[in-house]
């Protein structure tokens, strides 16, 4: 296992996790760019130029592309979060060079306003899946109450509104302003051919012209509030609920997510004895989650409408326990196994490696072993529990629910 | 890089163990396939399968409910379980180290289960809100609704079962349907990944070779009832799932078949993802894929889109279910081949996905196919022979299941 990393002379960085004894190669393009760095105005351009990254360049029609990839044999994808855009493909090693040529080519998107039109209507189309999937609409209206006009607040799908108002020329003009190479990693993992990695990018991404990508990035305030949304046809009382937690330059976010596992895990947390174990809710789990400037925890709590109010006071009492006691010695070495557990587990493919690499590098210009990741779990005490409960208390943030229930108490 | 070769012992008793080793992880991952699924539950307790499974993980052998999750937590053990019509399938992955005292916990789980009655009802409670969570995912109701009406009774069956069975069963019904099923014979265990075979067959010996026999039961099977079926749902999308027949598993023209059908849905530049999504826009989710039983199989299609665009959708459907049995071309195989074999051989990345396949074949096919024969059958594959397959196998005889505001029209013409 080796890192070696390059920069190209526009700024891309290209960066690998080296395996020899891999049986694939994974590779992803890292963009720096997510819903935090829109405007109103074009709300969902992120995921939607995703989706139009697909859709043909100067050279292919959208047909040769998904033709080129499935030739490869690649297993590829892309997804959009609030901060990044990941274009990847698992290959196998023979495959590397051409799965590289062509994720390139596309990082160049033509963005043709007929293919933009038919697009359109799909990612319309994704949206309205959602809105018949609850809690869809909660989970961008608690960010959005929780983190106010702070950036991490806004949409990454955006509205079936603010889609059918978006002009290509919008859409263009985004690109132009985030995809520099400067604002991008290329990312590897698995078996990797560094040096050829290296040459394949000097040739196919060496012509992208930089330019500067800022990003405002500022700690969130942390919003308390408490709504319910009515949503009849849901089956289910759905509940979300964040609170500010460690961001992703802070050390504590270790401590946050050996913490969550405690509290929150699906299995044997202290949620999950008192909500699941009881059979009173479908799920109620804890996790955490870090951005720059700022991480939150995220409770998710789906159950029987008729549990949802005692439910959600069951909740705030766990969390008040657990901010006035902190948890046990016992408590957390069964997290730091099952995290020790997973962490290997997930490390076992290079797409698992891929995004560990990619997060670490886009967050922090940072390279982290698998190694590194079960150290810095392994070294959290009780007293750096107890002092991330203090600065990031779990009962202080924003609920909402929705579901059948039109009115519920907020807990005390 | 050569074939693992597979390991396997059948003990006197029928429980067959199944292993391949795996060189470059550090973790081992095992699959539990117990032949007591859906097809085994009663037919007015639909359900029972589930909420035994359920109950049987909440305490065994020496250990109680919560040391029953906290050890095998402490030992780092990734699990779920899941119930199909024929099995209920635990699974469980973790590091290689710790497989023996993970096996000794699961093995009470199959024979010493405390089935705790103070347990049942949080077990029932459970059972009725995954129930009612399916409510709230359209896609995956309607498709459990096809398999439904699509396979004969009782294949097919949601684990999910039925309300009113939920409500009803008892815990003197979990203990008999625990006590008639779960049995050696007809049960598989698969382990795949890091492990040293002699002891691995010694220990699986100790745990489970003296649990006793019992005799297989019958099933019944009735024919299905109806293959056309609108369930009202007041949402934006309609989703539509289409099943037809096609071959099993173990059929020579499984391959075949199933080629056949990751030309039409399989991948972004498969049939359906091109005419439906791409060209058209009218879905954001549109797939084939194959299913099978023991001895048939079907293929199964999804697509959900807006209520407005949902007969549009539906009818480029069938146009491409009926296209189909025209043929392929030969540029399409060579793009599926091409996925295919890099599924093959990332699939050795994964404990878990070997230890689960290797279970898969074994019951379908009463023993497991090297990756080295799955890559030959693949390789010869031509679009000649799937061709000549197509047209005496054209897609037809359609089970159309819709949900959504309003029922669709199926074109006449089509069975």
């Amino acid at each position: 296992m080796e890192f070696r990393e390059h920069v190209l002379p526009n700024g891309l960085e290209v960066v690998a996790e080296c395996d020899a004894q891999a049986r694939s190669s994974a590779l992803g393009f890292f963009v720096k760019t997510g819903a935090r760095d829109e405007t109103d105005e074009v709300s969902g351009v992120s995921h939607f130029l995703e989706h139009m990254v697909f859709k043909g360049t100067a050279k292919r029609t959208a047909d040769e592309v998904n033709r080129r990839f499935d030739e490869l044999g690649a297993h590829y994808n892309a997804f959009t979060s609030e901060e990044k855009t990941v274009y990847y493909a698992a290959v196998l090693p023979e495959y590397q060079r051409p799965a590289l040529e062509l994720l390139s080519d596309i990082l160049r998107p033509a963005l043709r306003q007929d293919d933009f039109d038919t697009e359109k209507k799909v990612i319309i189309e994704e949206i309205r899946m959602y809105a018949d999937q609850p809690p869809y609409g909660a989970d961008d209206h608690v960010r959005a109450v929780h983190f106010g006009r702070h950036p991490l607040g806004r949409s990454v799908l955006g509205t079936v509104d603010s889609i059918s108002a978006l002009r290509v020329e919008a859409m263009r003009e985004y690109f132009e302003r985030r995809y520099s190479p400067r604002n991008i990693a290329l990312v590897a993992a698995g078996k990797i051919d560094f040096d050829d990695l290296v040459r394949g990018a000097e040739e196919y991404c060496g012509r992208w012209q930089p330019f500067d990508a800022p990003r405002e990035v500022r700690p969130a305030a942390a919003n308390s509030a408490f709504e319910c949304l009515y949503k009849e046809t849901s089956a289910q009382e759905y509940c979300l609920q964040i609170a500010n937690g460690p961001s992703a330059t802070d050390d504590d976010r270790f401590a946050a997510k050996l913490l969550a596992t405690v509290v929150g895990d699906d299995s044997g947390s202290r949620l999950y004895w008192e909500l699941i174990d009881t059979g009173l809710a479908e799920h109620a789990t804890l996790g955490h989650y870090d951005y720059l400037g700022t991480g939150l925890y995220m409770t998710y709590l789906c159950c029987d409408p008729e549990f949802a109010a005692t439910n959600l006071q069951r909740v705030s009492d766990i969390y008040r326990r657990v901010e006035r006691d902190s948890i046990n010695a016992a408590e957390l070495d069964q997290a730091k196994n099952k995290i020790n557990s997973r962490v290997v587990l997930s490390s076992e493919r290079p797409r698992g490696r891929l995004f560990n690499l990619g997060a670490n590098w886009t967050h922090r210009r940072e390279y982290r072993s698998v190694r590194d990741d079960l150290d810095a779990v392994e070294a959290v005490t009780l007293e750096q529990i107890s002092a991330v409960l203090k600065k990031y208390p779990l009962t202080r943030g924003t609920t909402v629910a929705i579901g059948p229930v039109a009115e519920l108490p907020a807990p005390k | 890089m050569p074939d693992s070769p597979i390991l396997s012992h059948a003990f006197p008793n029928g429980l067959v163990l199944i292993a391949e080793p795996m060189e470059s992880v550090e973790s081992v991952a095992f699959t539990i396939r117990v032949p007591a699924g859906t097809a085994l539950e009663p037919s007015d307790r639909g359900g029972l399968s589930a909420m035994t499974c359920e109950l049987l993980l909440r305490g065994a052998g020496p250990r109680d409910n919560r040391a029953f999750v906290n050890d095998l937590d402490n030992l780092g053990v990734e699990r779920g379980e899941s119930v199909s019509d024929a099995h209920v399938v635990l699974r469980g992955a973790t590091l290689a180290k710790n497989l023996g005292p993970a096996l000794e916990i699961y093995a009470d789980v199959l024979r010493r289960p405390r089935l705790p009655g103070e347990q049942l009802e949080p077990c029932r409670l459970t059972a009725l809100q995954e129930l009612a969570a399916v409510e709230d995912e359209p896609g995956h109701k309607v498709m459990l609704e096809l398999r439904r009406r699509h396979f004969p009774d009782p294949w097919g069956r949601p684990s999910q079962g039925e309300q009113a069975a939920l409500e009803a069963i008892s815990l003197p019904e979990i203990q008999e349907f625990y006590s008639q099923l779960y049995r050696p014979n007809g049960t598989i265990l698969g382990v795949a990944g890091k492990f040293d075979w002699p002891r691995l067959k010694e220990q699986v010996g100790e745990l489970l070779a003296d649990w006793p026999m019992l005799d297989e039961p019958p099933i019944d099977e009735r024919p299905p009832t109806e293959a056309r079926a609108h369930l009202h749902h007041e949402s934006n999308q309609t989703q539509i799932g289409i099943a037809y027949p096609s071959v099993p598993y173990r059929d020579p023209d499984y391959y075949v078949a199933s080629a056949a059908v990751g030309v039409l849905g399989d991948g972004m530049s498969s049939r359906l993802f091109t005419e439906v999504r791409e060209k058209r826009g009218l879905c954001y989710s549109v797939y084939a894929s194959h299913a099978t039983l023991l001895d048939r199989g079907s293929v199964l299609c999804y697509a959900g889109t807006s209520a407005d665009r949902a007969q549009e959708t539906l009818d480029v459907t069938l146009r491409e279910l009926a296209r189909l049995g025209d043929g392929i071309e030969a540029a399409e195989l060579d793009r599926l081949k091409a996925r295919i074999k890099s599924s093959l051989i990332m699939q050795q990345e994964s404990s878990s996905a070997r230890s689960a396949l290797l279970t898969r074949d074994w019951y379908y096919l009463g023993r497991v196919r090297t990756l080295d024969e799955v890559e030959r059958i693949v390789d010869e594959l031509s679009a000649d022979r799937i061709n000549r397959y197509l047209a005496a196998h054209r897609p037809d005889d359609f089970t159309i299941v819709t949900l959504g505001p309003k029922p669709l029209e199926v074109p006449v013409g089509v069975s």
